[in-house]
């Protein structure tokens, strides 16, 4: 049972790539692309569902797919065109069909009723483009097979006779393969030996029809044999036998009423003929006498085995994590064995000190290449994305058009599955509030149909996705009353354009008054930043009126490592995540204002920003130290808040391997995570946002976050 | 020594059922993922029975059929058939390329056995 458990995982997985698949090639064949072989492998992942969910009695699934495969099979065979109509139909079944698959999967429930209507939809594109009969089944040039196979069912008729009767009958049997039924592989002797296994059996062979040595054909057939099989079993049952060749030989098939089952068989043929034992016949090896070589029908087969091996693997996500673990604990081992070496005494020059070098090189190329494991493309995700176009555009009664570049940029798995979301909001955000209604774009000379554009790009090291559409563009007046009303800005705050496009991410920032079933769901992109935020992340929104406007954000490749700052703080080493800084300074005498207790701020550009002395927050000392002596760190948290982040020294910049702090100790707030520095000593990473918003709600009670951890 | 089947089907789930169920009767599996695969694995064995799906990329199963019966090795091989349901056209179509027998999917392990049994030798 276990073994089924996991076949059905494989078919769950399998689903959804089919639906995958399928989707994507829907969205082709809607392009316009005419490829007959788009039809076929959409066809043939929905017929892959259907066989599976068939097998695991998924029904309500199996006939769904049934259906949409019927409505497929139309397209397929030309006789529904792909029109755009239809294909909404055709996603919107695909849609269904993939919640039909995690319904099943999750054993959750199914909206029913959109489920019926798509059935319905489905049955009526089947249905019309049938007119007239249904098309004949295909009989070209097979006049010999024009009768179709009646399925007898014995039982039925005599249902209660035959349940009573476990008296043997007797039956012949006569029947004479044709030459076809041995090209298909099929055996008589195979079909005797199963004959006999019905009951008992006097075989005879009437070999009157072989002709002489020279005119005989090897690959003829000649023979003709009749059986007398007394049995308790049903003619079915006997016509069973004979059900892969019955158009491959003739048969006939009588039951004997006669009172003397020990007649002879040989009485019905004349003249009397040998009786044949039947022995054990080997598998009959024809001559090679048509020896087409194999390979020659593998269609563009310029060389034997020239097709390229099977790419890729499927390996347990456990295993991949245990490897990046351990390859991460083996970037740090050479780390300190490398910091050891120097501290020896050992010459750079000297060979222990070269091989200590190149084992670095290898350790950082494992460290990429295992990280690379980890990273897929975009698409799935992309793909998730057009659905959630549908679906806003539907209830918005907007056209769009969704366009997605870069599916195949490569992220790291954890980073993607976190993307979902934050996208996912900001492409119902671009369709709900970016794009116009159709008759707002009419009047503005734009197309009816509205463009989303999304798309992926490796740029220095992170991953860019944008997410534009081609909408009228943030309203910037309404944007200020907004944010002025809700005390976000002061009423006379200058702000250039680009800073009121952002405000857009401030928490409590709503554009919508009513909170629409489609944007709103209680979420702001307040809400949305955060969570880039927290992969590690920025995300920014440049808007031109009229024009449309582009959400960016930058995160990334994995999370597994991090480039940081290392400072020094009392005795302690810290490190800073470098996509929170903005900028490192010195202070001088003259910006450091005090503003009661031990409350700083720190003046730059005409600007105060809170100083916080970052060891007395963490608990490294009790009495703040002397600014000057220090340096600033000024790093933007959440909501674009700046503060100074005051350290002693900033050791360097540095890729450090994240460790987590809560599956080794526990959470403490302020610190994301830890590393272990080349001296094997732990580094804490400071969780910027947590630890600025900390820090100032502090700032009254002054109590040191790492009082109660240590 | 134990019968050898190949397998050939583009669908994970189907090949592993295959696979479960021929492996507890006893036989020995062997795996193509589509018609081109299946030939190219019969290049390098020799299968007593050959059960393959229709719908496949690449190659499908009539093909793949007429691919056996054309090879001077393999063209006694039985070869069974995998058709979602009892559709006359589909078993037509599979006898007209060669097809020995069918099996109707979604498959019983037991008739399965039991229709290999019949075809094997």
């Amino acid at each position: 049972m276990d073994a089924m458990a996991a076949i059905k995982e494989t078919f769950f997985q399998e689903c959804e790539e089919q639906l995958a698949e399928l989707e994507s090639g829907l969205l082709t064949i809607e392009s316009g692309d005419n490829d007959p072989e788009r039809v076929n492998a959409v066809f043939r992942a929905v017929h892959s569902v259907k066989g599976g969910a068939g097998a695991f009695q998924l029904n309500e699934l199996a006939h769904f797919a049934h259906v949409f495969e019927n409505a497929l099979d139309q397209i397929r065979a030309g006789r529904l065109a792909p029109e755009p109509r239809i294909l909404k139909i055709m996603l919107r079944a695909a849609d269904v069909l993939a919640d039909l698959v995690r319904g099943a999967r999750d054993s959750s429930t199914v909206d029913e009723s959109r489920t019926e209507a798509l059935i319905e939809e489905l049955g009526k594109l089947a249905d019309n483009s049938t007119p007239g009969p249904a098309p004949a089944p295909v009989e070209s040039e097979t006049e010999e097979f024009v009768f179709q196979p009646v399925q007898v069912s014995v039982e039925a008729l005599f249902g209660e006779f035959a349940s009573e009767t476990s008296a043997d009958r007797v039956f012949t049997v006569r029947f004479r393969p044709k030459p076809s039924l041995y090209a298909k592989a099929n055996e008589t002797a195979l079909i005797l030996r199963e004959l006999a296994r019905l009951g008992t059996t006097m075989t005879v062979c009437d070999q009157s029809d072989l002709p002489l040595l020279a005119e005989l054909d090897p690959e003829g057939a000649y023979l003709t044999w009749v059986v007398e099989l007394t049995t308790t079993s049903q003619e079915s049952a006997i016509r069973e036998i004979f059900e892969f060749v019955e158009w491959d030989c003739d048969l006939e098939i009588a039951e004997r009423v006669s009172e003397d089952p020990t007649e002879p068989v040989n009485e019905i043929l004349s003249p009397p003929l040998p009786t044949v034992e039947l022995r054990e016949i080997p598998a009959g090896k024809l001559p090679a006498a048509n020896s087409t070589p194999i390979r020659a029908l593998i269609p563009n087969a310029e060389t034997p085995v020239a097709l390229p091996p099977r790419s890729t693997i499927r390996v347990d996500l456990e295993r991949v994590d245990r490897l990046i673990n351990l390859v991460g604990e083996l970037v740090i081992n050479q780390a300190m064995l490398a910091q050891r070496a120097s501290e020896a005494g050992v010459a750079r020059s000297s060979s222990v000190a070269i091989g200590l070098d190149e084992l670095e090189q290898l350790s950082r190329e494992i460290q990429e290449s295992v990280m690379a494991i980890r990273a897929q493309p975009v698409k799935p995700v992309f793909q998730r994305m057009s659905r959630i176009v549908r679906e806003v555009a539907d209830a918005t009664g907007k056209s769009v058009h969704l366009v997605t570049e870069g599916d195949a940029t490569e992220v790291d798995k954890t980073v993607i599955e976190c993307l979902v979301d934050p996208l996912t909001h900001m492409i119902r955000n671009a369709v709900d509030h970016g794009l116009e209604k159709a008759e707002k774009r009419l009047a503005a000379g734009k197309p009816e149909e509205g463009m989303v554009r999304l798309s992926a790009s490796h740029r220095s090291g992170r991953v860019v996705i944008e997410v534009s559409d081609d909408g009228a563009g943030i309203n910037r007046a309404r944007v200020r009353d907004i944010a002025i009303a809700k005390g976000l800005i002061a009423a006379d705050a200058q702000l250039p354009d680009d800073e009121i496009d952002n405000l857009i991410f401030l928490p409590g920032f709503s554009t919508v008054e009513t909170v629409s079933n489609i944007s709103g769901r209680g979420v702001g992109m307040d809400v949305v930043k955060r969570s880039i935020q927290a992969l590690g992340g920025r995300v920014f929104i440049t808007s031109r009126p009229g024009q449309g406007s582009t959400f960016t954000m930058s995160l990334p490749l994995t999370l597994a490592v991090l480039d940081g700052m290392v400072v020094s703080v009392g005795d302690q080493t810290l490190v800073v995540p470098l996509t929170a800084i903005v900028e490192t300074f010195r202070p001088v005498a003259g910006d450091i204002h005090s503003m009661g207790g031990d409350t700083r701020v720190v003046a730059i550009r005409n600007l105060f920003l809170p100083l916080v002395d970052v060891g007395m927050e963490l608990g490294f000392r009790n009495d703040p130290v002397d600014p000057l002596t220090g340096v600033c760190i000024l790093v933007e948290s959440e909501g674009a808040r700046r503060s100074a982040l005051l350290v002693d020294t900033i050791q360097g910049q540095r890729q450090v391997v994240i460790k987590s702090l809560e599956a080794n100790y526990r959470q403490i707030h302020g610190i994301a995570a830890a590393t272990i520095l080349g001296d094997g000593r732990v580094a804490l990473i400071l969780d910027v946002d947590n630890f600025v918003t900390r820090s100032r709600s502090d700032a009254t009670n002054q109590k040191p976050m790492l009082a109660a951890a240590e | 020594m134990s019968k050898v089947i190949l397998t050939v089907d583009d669908s994970r789930t189907m090949r592993d059922m295959l696979k479960l169920a021929l492996s507890e009767a006893g036989f020995s599996v062997v795996q193509a993922e589509d018609g081109i695969h299946g030939l190219e694995v019969l290049q390098t064995m020799a299968p007593d029975v050959i059960v393959t799906d229709i719908n496949m990329p690449r190659l499908d199963g009539f093909g793949f059929i007429e691919g056996v019966r054309k090879s001077a090795l393999h063209r006694a091989v039985p070869v069974l058939v995998l058709t979602t349901e009892s559709d006359a056209d589909k078993k037509q179509r599979a006898r007209r390329a060669g097809a020995t027998g069918w099996i109707v999917k979604p498959f019983d392990p037991v008739k399965l056995v039991e229709a290999i049994r019949r075809v094997a030798a």
